[in-house]
């Protein structure tokens, strides 16, 4: 197989770890709704944990962009 | 057409080589001077009158430091509040960064993972030193759980130490990441814009529309990257400060 057509099936393969972070993202903010609507007085204090977990989940996802940058540039 | 990878090129302004190393003004170091001048001249003109009650631009600047104090109380606490000029430091460059490279036209500095990973090894060699320096050499057992039985020591302390590790670079990408991969979605979708518009002008306006909703999103990330180092570097120096 040709080493370009061997990087674009690698740089494919890499975003499959996106999977994961649609299912964490989706987790975070399912919870979030789910407890200030147990809880509104509390949506105050949870919101900046909510960013926080979602900002450090989407870092994941883009690890992955990066190995599929790494596998299709170099 | 042009590659969305070229807003990325660093191209020299006023080339300067010292003894043959490249140290030439480059647009990176342009724009990182125009957001230290921003910063600068923001606060210094907010806090030029004094004033009591504060006027609108006082008041602005007194949210922002008021912003970055609360999260390293939070974090790390009264003590943790001696280092807060590398904290808020840090916050400006990174969000003066990432905002002016929203403007049209503008570098975003941060979008390189040598800038990046500079400020993140920085605050992690910075966040050991601290460590050994409150705990000396007990500053080592942060490294064993509390609590966890003597068998499995062998191997929990080197997957400890491994995520301690991992700090600068997961620090360092997740900044690079998101403002490459945003950069050049924006203009990949502007590329867009004027491919499909040719055709008669309307099917540009599809495009045209996501784009202006990534250009919204684009500033929010710019906002809350620089929120997350922020809050990351503080939660570090909270373990360094307070070891658990």
């Amino acid at each position: 197989m040709e080493l370009d057509a061997a990087k674009m099936i690698g740089a494919g393969l890499a975003v499959i770890a996106l999977f994961g972070v649609g299912i964490g993202i989706g987790n975070i903010f399912a919870t979030l709704i789910a407890t200030v609507g147990r809880n509104p007085s509390v949506q105050q204090r949870v919101f900046p944990f909510a960013i926080i977990g979602f900002a450090l989940v989407e870092a994941v996802g883009l690890f992955a962009l990066l190995i599929a940058f790494l596998i299709l540039f170099t | 057409m042009a590659s969305p990878l070229e807003q990325f090129e660093i191209t020299p302004l006023v080339p300067i080589n010292v003894a043959g190393a490249d140290l030439s003004f480059t647009n990176s170091s342009l724009w990182m001077s125009i957001a230290v001048g921003c910063a600068f001249l923001l606060i210094m003109a907010g806090t030029r009158q004094h004033a009591m009650i504060p006027g609108r631009l006082q008041a602005a600047v007194e949210m922002v430091y008021e912003f970055v104090a609360g999260i390293l109380r939070d974090a790390a606490g009264k003590d943790g509040m001696r280092f807060f000029p590398i904290v808020f430091t840090i916050f400006m460059f990174i969000l003066m960064g990432n905002t002016l490279g929203m403007i049209p036209g503008a570098f975003t500095f941060t979008s390189h993972i040598i800038v990046t990973f500079a400020m993140a090894v920085a605050v992690w060699i910075g966040v050991t030193i601290i460590g050994f320096w409150y705990h000396g050499a007990h500053f080592l057992s942060f490294f064993v759980p509390h609590g966890a039985p003597k068998a499995m020591l062998p191997l929990l302390v080197p997957i400890e130490v491994m995520s301690y590790c991992v700090r600068p670079i997961s620090l360092s990408v997740r900044l690079f990441c998101n403002m490459m991969a945003g950069h050049t979605m924006l203009k990949v979708f502007a590329g867009f814009i004027v491919s499909l518009g040719a055709y008669f002008v309307i099917p540009g306006i599809a495009p045209m529309a996501i784009t202006v909703v990534l250009f919204g999103f684009e500033f929010v990330v710019a906002f809350l990257q620089a929120y997350i180092f922020t809050v990351l570097t503080c939660l570090y120096l909270n373990d360094a400060i307070h070891m658990h």
